[in-house]
Parts: structure tokens; C-alpha cells; sequence
């Protein structure tokens, strides 16, 4: 049984369909890497997994329970049992790295502070800044907060590890210690991981299945061989970085040369 | 014309909207609350109410006093010109004491607390939507009303009418000064002629009216925050909505509130 299951999963934002009647399914144990260009729906479909919004029509089964028809108390004890590391880190600015890490084990266990500081070490060692953590996220790198918000959400030592673009607008070299970093957790933990991105790279190196997105529908799904062999057009089209409206330079340069010589603006 | 009653409405619909989503989220923060309590509560909610009540009310205490101050004097002295010529200057006391009781203190506080705080309130979590650390608070199973609204609700209730004794007290004691200097009127007669001028119903009333004016405060300033949607200018936005907003609504509670006061000391 998957461990998150997508269900004909339809969102619409002010009557324009974003998803339509998605399926997917992410089994235990698996990096699955959602790939897609912008606009594709990745972000919606990863906001919808969260449980940070309604969709119009579908289903997320999650372990088993469907959370976008279950209560709040549900909803709450299943997102204990993920960790997300967002985007733009999202690190809380007012809090220290410690306390960043900290909070959920404060909150949501009855830990004592001893025992939360040295598991707050431990979460900042595995991602390696173990000694950032009295530092505040406005003091880091963007490499050092991507890491920061991964070491947060491996707080309560969640099943599902969701990752929103981790390397994005990094450096190559980070964002290959990153996805070390993301191999690491599946290796030493036996972590389920949902990573979205479009660094291709990336994709390649981490994933066990890759789920391709193209305008609200899942375009294809499967283990890295079966996504090359795949001779659908515009998954060659996105794996072989090929625009989609690519600019003419001829017709371009006789264009302003009309213009400069006539200065007649249509083309 | 059918243009401008399209324009009248369309507005009216927007700001009952918006009264129907401050009664929303009222409601939610009052269930909400009992988890920023002392004793009863979460600990940490009541720590982030304590350290909010400081903000909100120590450190707005030198210019509530300020303010309170300059305007005893004012009203002193604009009284005192007018009853001077009926011979009635002794009733300047009267106009002091249960004008800053029951009016001046409580709205020039709120004017203070919304300038400072509501527009804080609104910068703050505006710029946690922006980053994104409002979506990071629910997907780690934390509710943003409990964490965020519940516990500046709180330091708003218990803040707001403290500042309001205190801006009662600088005003009157402006007064007091006043009548001195022109009068050699003594400050303990003085304040003695204050104590048999202000009655019950003087101080119970600028006690609700204060206790309103920290609802309405708080809640505005909160809910322009989460309302924000974009980049960071829609926080610089959102902040000038608060203070315009929470200032209007001040403004038209106190005038609901001293009708209603009106015809109840009529009766």
C-alpha cells in the first residue's frame, strides 16, 4: 500500500483548472522527485499534500487516511508524522537555529530539555551545522538555511520527508552536497521522500521514481531508466532543455532593421 | 448615478466582508485562547502573551503618558477659557477628571496602541505569510490562531485598559497642574474634587470601551496580516491598513458606545 496516495485530484484557482484529476502514488521507502516545468502544478500539488489547501474534487490518502475529508485533530497527528522543509527555508527569523529545531520537540513531546538539546545537536550534526545553532537564519547562507530547514523537519523523526525545490538558486557544489545530504537520510533512516524540483541534475541523482507534471497532469511516472526511454514529446522536450517558443534570431534582427530604418513598430 | 450606487455597494459588500472575517477570526482566537492562560494553558503561549503585554504596555507607557499629558493640558486649558466667563472655572475638574475617564484615556491609548502595536501586529505576520513560516507552522501541526493570534489577543485585553488608567491618570494630573498654576488650587484638594467628580459608571465605562478598543486592535492588526498576499510591499500595505482601520474602528466604537452610555444615564 502507497504511503501517500493521489487520488483524481482536481484544483481549481478562480475557475482555472491547476490540477485535473491527478493520480499518484509514492510507496515507503522511496525518493519520488516531482518534476515539472513552471506553472505545472508541482507547488499546488505539494501545498494539496500538506493539507494547506482544499481541493475541488479528489482524494490524499495519507497512511491510509484521506486528509482532505478528515478533522483537524487527524490532520494534525498525520502532520506530525511529516517533515517539510519549504522552499525559502521558512526558518522562524526570531528564533535561533536551536530554537527553530527545537519548537516541534517542545511542543509536541514531553521531552525533557536536556534530552530536546541533544537531539537538537544531533539534527544540526546529520545536515552538519552543528555548530550554527546559536545562530539565526538572517546570519546563514542560502545553502546553510536549505540544510537548517531539512535538520527542522527531521525534528520529530518523521515517515515523509516533503522537499519544496532544495536547490534551488544554489550553487552547484551545494546543491550536490544537498542531494548527498538527501541520499544520506533515505540510506540512514529509511526515509520516505516527496523532493520537488526542476533541476534535472538533481532529479537524476536522488530519485528511485520521478513523476513528470505537465499542465495539471502527471505526463508519466517511473524508475529513472523507464522516464529516459520515455519518447513522449514533451518529456524529451523537457528533459533535452528544448524551448517551447524558441526566438527566431533571423526574423528578430530583420525586425529591427525595419524598425530602424522605417520605424514602423509592427513586426 | 447606477455607476456610483454599483460602486456604494460593491464597497459596503467588501467591508461587511471584512467585519464578517474579523467576527470569524474573533471567535476563533476566544477558542483559542484558554491555550494562552497561565496555569490551565500551554506555558509557552503564556510566555509569548507576557512578552507581547511588555511591548504592547511597558514599553508604550512613556508615550501614552506623554500624550496624556499634552492633552490634560489642552483640555484644561480650552475649558478653562470658555467656563472663566461664566464664572464656573472650578468645573474644569469635573470636565478633566470624567473626560479622561471615560473618553480621552481610553481612545488616546488606543490611538498610541494601534500606531504602534497594530501596525507591528500586521508587519509581523504579514512578513511570516510572505516567508512562508505561516504555511511552516501548520504543516508542523500547530494551529497559527493559537500560536500567533491568541497570545497578543490576550496581552491586548490586559495591556489596553492599563495603558487606559494610566493615560487617565497623566490627563488628570495635567489638570491638576493646570489648576495649580492658575488657580493655586492644591493637587490634593484637587484630586479630592476629581474623586467625588467621577462615579462608577465613569470608570465601567472607559473600562469597556478600552477592552473593545484592544479587540478591535488586535484583531485588525492581525487580520491585515494574514490578508497579505505578494512580495514584501504588500506588508508596508498591510501596515498602513491596520493603523487606518483599527483608528477608524476605534473611532466608531467609541462614538457607539457613548450613545449608548448617553441614553443609558438618561434613563
Amino acid at each position: 500500500m502507497p504511503l501517500i496516495s493521489v487520488r483524481d485530484l482536481v484544483v481549481e484557482y478562480d475557475g482555472r483548472r491547476v490540477l485535473d484529476g491527478l493520480n499518484l502514488d509514492i510507496e515507503a521507502g522511496e525518493i519520488t522527485v516531482l518534476l515539472g516545468g513552471s506553472g505545472s502544478g508541482k507547488s499546488t500539488l505539494l501545498r494539496q499534500i500538506l493539507g494547506l489547501e482544499r481541493p475541488k474534487a479528489g482524494s490524499i490518502y495519507i497512511q491510509g487516511t484521506d486528509i482532505t475529508r478528515c478533522s483537524q485533530a487527524d490532520l494534525k497527528r498525520i502532520r506530525r508524522s511529516v517533515g517539510v522543509a519549504f522552499q525559502s527555508a521558512a526558518l522562524f527569523n526570531s528564533l535561533s537555529l536551536e530554537d527553530n529545531i527545537a519548537l516541534t520537540l517542545r511542543e509536541h513531546t514531553a521531552l525533557t530539555p536536556s534530552v530536546i538539546d541533544l537531539i537538537v545537536w544531533m539534527k544540526l550534526a546529520v545536515v552538519g551545522l552543528a555548530n550554527f545553532g546559536k545562530l539565526h537564519p538572517q546570519e546563514l547562507s542560502g545553502g546553510m538555511k536549505k540544510r537548517a530547514a531539512v535538520a527542522r523537519a527531521l525534528a520529530l523523526d518523521p515517515d515523509i520527508l516533503v522537499l519544496d525545490e532544495p536547490s534551488a538558486g544554489l550553487d552547484p557544489i551545494v546543491a550536490a552536497e544537498l542531494d548527498e545530504l538527501i541520499l544520506f537520510l533515505k540510506e540512514a533512516f529509511q526515509i520516505t521522500a516527496l523532493v520537488v524540483t526542476h533541476e534535472l541534475p538533481s532529479a537524476f541523482r536522488i530519485a528511485d521514481r520521478i513523476a513528470m507534471l505537465f499542465n495539471g497532469s502527471l505526463l508519466a511516472v517511473g524508475t529513472k531508466d523507464e522516464i529516459c526511454a520515455n519518447q513522449h514529446p514533451r518529456l524529451r522536450q523537457f528533459l533535452n532543455r528544448v524551448p517551447e517558443n524558441p526566438v527566431h534570431i533571423p526574423a528578430l534582427a530583420s525586425y529591427l532593421e525595419r524598425y530602424v530604418q522605417t520605424g514602423e513598430a509592427k513586426p | 448615478m447606477s455607476n456610483l450606487f454599483e460602486i456604494a455597494g460593491r464597497e459596503t459588500l467588501h467591508e461587511l466582508e471584512y467585519v464578517g472575517k474579523l467576527n470569524i477570526q474573533l471567535w476563533d482566537t476566544l477558542r483559542g485562547m484558554r491555550r494562552a492562560l497561565p496555569l490551565i494553558g500551554n506555558r509557552h503561549r503564556w510566555h509569548a502573551a507576557v512578552q507581547q503585554m511588555l511591548e504592547i504596555g511597558v514599553d508604550a507607557l512613556p508615550m501614552v503618558a506623554l500624550l496624556a499629558m499634552c492633552s490634560g493640558f489642552i483640555l484644561a486649558m480650552q475649558g478653562a477659557s470658555e467656563l472663566r466667563r461664566f464664572g464656573a472655572l472650578h468645573f474644569v475638574i469635573d470636565l478633566v477628571a470624567v473626560g479622561f475617564t471615560r473618553e480621552l484615556g481610553p481612545l488616546l491609548t488606543a490611538i498610541a496602541v494601534s500606531g504602534r502595536s497594530g501596525s507591528a501586529f500586521a508587519a509581523e505576520i504579514g512578513t511570516m505569510k510572505v516567508t512562508e513560516e505561516i504555511d511552516a507552522l501548520k504543516v508542523m501541526a500547530f494551529d497559527p490562531v493559537e500560536f500567533l493570534l491568541a497570545p497578543k489577543y490576550l496581552a491586548a485585553l490586559v495591556a489596553v485598559p492599563c495603558l487606559s488608567i494610566v493615560a487617565g491618570l497623566f490627563g488628570i494630573l495635567a489638570g491638576g497642574l493646570f489648576m495649580f498654576f492658575s488657580t493655586h488650587l492644591g493637587l490634593v484638594l484637587y484630586f479630592r474634587y476629581v474623586l467625588t467628580s467621577i462615579v462608577l459608571r465613569d470608570v465601567l465605562a472607559g473600562f469597556l470601551k478600552s477592552l473593545a478598543f484592544a479587540t478591535i486592535i488586535a484583531h485588525v492588526g492581525c487580520l491585515e496580516g494574514l490578508r497579505v498576499r505578494g512580495g514584501p510591499e504588500a506588508v508596508g500595505h498591510s501596515t498602513t491598513m491596520a493603523v487606518v482601520r483599527s483608528t477608524f474602528l476605534v473611532v466608531v466604537a467609541d462614538a457607539i458606545f457613548t450613545t449608548i452610555f448617553y441614553f443609558i444615564g438618561r434613563a
